[in-house]
């Protein structure tokens, strides 16, 4: 018995030797492939809910049955970027105020054709915007408006000027702009521009309102500090 | 620690929040013009550092040339709160070299700093160091003071490298104030008039160092001008995206002594203002 088990065991051996190669030049092979399906798989679970938003949210149609009106935006100047200057650009506006302030802010965001004139960061997007009764527009933007804008006074001013200009050229229903980022209202764009209020739009064409601290400031781009009930109230309805 | 609050009684202010009621009741303590106990509290903390220095404290704020058990607080204009704008976590603008506006900022400030007080200016730092005080706290050390003005100060990450900017605040709705309460939302408003005479003047003298600057102030909505309650104005130099930190190095004793020039030009216009009851 023992001469015959000692080449079983031998060949046992041999196979169990070759098996294990066999696994670990198989494991060498696929551990690198698994290793970058678990990666990429980690990447999309790991996808920003703003992201998720942004697909989610479907670039506002520019319906080709509505008018075509030449619509002013409103860029840096090409002969001096601390101005702002008017571009006259055909499209075909909605009527409804909430669509043609969609229409104009996303134009204006989507940059022109020289893009060292753009007011507004390219990865910045429109999340939505609404119109409240009083006049006063919503717009609630992707959390790269503030954190891509260049930092500074100027930079910040001209950013928040482009959209008011460009609102009130083009949306006469609008009395005020709000600005807020994912949501939420933020003390500044990028450290120094004032967001805790509204900025006038139109600001000579409206009746006055009631309460003096809303009265809209005399020129366009500046702040207007509502009422802390207003505030509250605003926040409140973004939270929906 | 007691304090001499005798320098710090005239503006109060209607509070919204328990910070503000903090401020308030600092306030209404100073009105009593006794000395009384500090309280741990952030409004205690942004308590005048002239008032520190009075009372024989010597702070890291303490500023320069204050008369050490002075009762009487000097008339017109005599304190600069100087704002380095940004720092902490916040570094502001960021040049592609590197370049942080809140350490930029702070070397200017020292620079800025000698220069008042070459004129013979008390100044008050919001910052020494890389910390960040909030907007409110930076507001309250200037709201603190009688006969103050503010200065903030910016780099900035756009315009022409080599010009500089001053800006006020934009307008701001009429102010009612309520039994003599200011509110410290609004606390620029009643400011609004001298601000710009001052920034238009600092404007006017940097204008001649750097060529291509605006020949006046510019206005934007600055958070941190809203709660200041004294002409206040900030200073933005461009800018981080020079090729060489030294180009802004070079920039900065012309930008002292433009600022101080003009604070200077202004404290005439400030004490008109003070005698005629303009101010609040």
């Amino acid at each position: 018995m023992e001469p015959a088990t000692e080449p079983a065991r031998g060949r046992w051996k041999f196979w169990l030797t070759t098996l294990l190669v066999f696994a670990v030049i198989g494991a060498a092979i696929v551990a690198p492939i698994l290793r970058k399906r678990m990666t990429r798989a980690a990447r999309l679970q790991q996808q920003s809910e703003e992201q998720a938003r942004r697909e989610l949210i479907q670039p506002v149609p520019m319906n080709p049955s509505d008018p075509r009106v030449k619509a002013e935006l409103f860029w840096l100047s090409d002969e001096d970027s601390s101005m702002l200057a008017p571009v006259a650009v055909e499209l075909p506006l909605s009527s409804d105020p909430v669509l043609r302030s969609k229409q104009v802010l996303n134009t204006l965001l989507a940059g022109p054709v020289d893009v060292g004139l753009r007011t507004l960061p390219p990865d910045a997007v429109l999340l939505s915007f609404y119109v409240l009764p009083d006049g006063t527009g919503i717009a609630d933007f992707s959390e790269a408006l503030a954190t891509s804008i260049p930092s500074g006074i100027q930079s910040e001013q001209l950013a928040v000027d482009s959209m008011t200009h460009t609102l009130e050229a083009n949306v006469p229903q609008l009395k005020r702009l709000k600005i807020l980022i994912h949501g939420q209202e933020v003390e500044t764009l990028a450290g120094h521009v004032d967001l805790t209020g509204t900025f006038a739009v139109n600001a000579g064409a409206g009746q006055s309102p009631a309460n003096p601290a809303t009265t809209p400031a005399a020129k366009t781009g500046a702040l207007v500090v509502p009422p802390l009930t207003v505030t509250l109230g605003t926040v409140k309805l973004t939270q929906r | 620690m007691l304090l001499d609050v005798g320098n710090s009684r005239r503006f109060r202010f209607l509070g919204l929040g328990e910070g503000l009621l903090v401020v308030g009741a600092a306030v209404m303590a100073f009105a009593l013009e006794t000395p009384s106990q500090t309280q741990q509290t952030p409004g205690a903390s942004t308590l005048p550092p002239a008032s520190a220095a009075t009372a024989g404290q010597s702070g890291p704020q303490a500023s320069a040339g204050s008369a050490p058990g002075s009762q009487t607080p000097p008339s017109g204009l005599n304190i600069v709160v100087l704002d380095p704008a940004h720092g902490g976590t916040d570094s502001g603008a960021r040049g592609t070299g590197g370049i942080q506006e809140s350490e930029i900022t702070l070397e200017f400030a020292a620079q800025v700093r000698r220069a008042l007080e070459q004129q013979g200016f008390q100044v008050v730092q919001t910052r020494q160091g890389n910390d960040n005080p909030s907007f409110d706290d930076r507001s309250a050390i200037a709201n603190a003071q009688r006969g103050a003005v503010f200065i903030s100060l910016h780099i900035a990450s756009t315009g022409i490298p080599g010009t500089a900017r001053v800006y006020v605040n934009s307008d701001l709705p009429p102010v009612k104030t309520t039994n003599g309460f200011i509110p410290w939302d609004l606390a620029q408003a009643r400011f609004l008039g001298l601000s710009r005479k001052l920034g238009d003047l600092v404007q006017g003298m940097l204008t001649r160092q750097f060529k291509g600057s605006p020949d006046t102030a510019q206005t934007a909505t600055i958070r941190q001008l809203r709660t200041t309650a004294a002409p206040a104005i900030a200073v933005e130099v461009s800018s981080v995206v020079v090729n060489n930190r030294a180009d802004l190095d070079h920039m900065a004793p012309a930008v002292a002594d433009a600022i101080a020039r003009g604070v200077a030009a202004f404290k005439p216009l400030y004490a008109m203002a003070t005698t005629s009851g303009a101010l609040p």
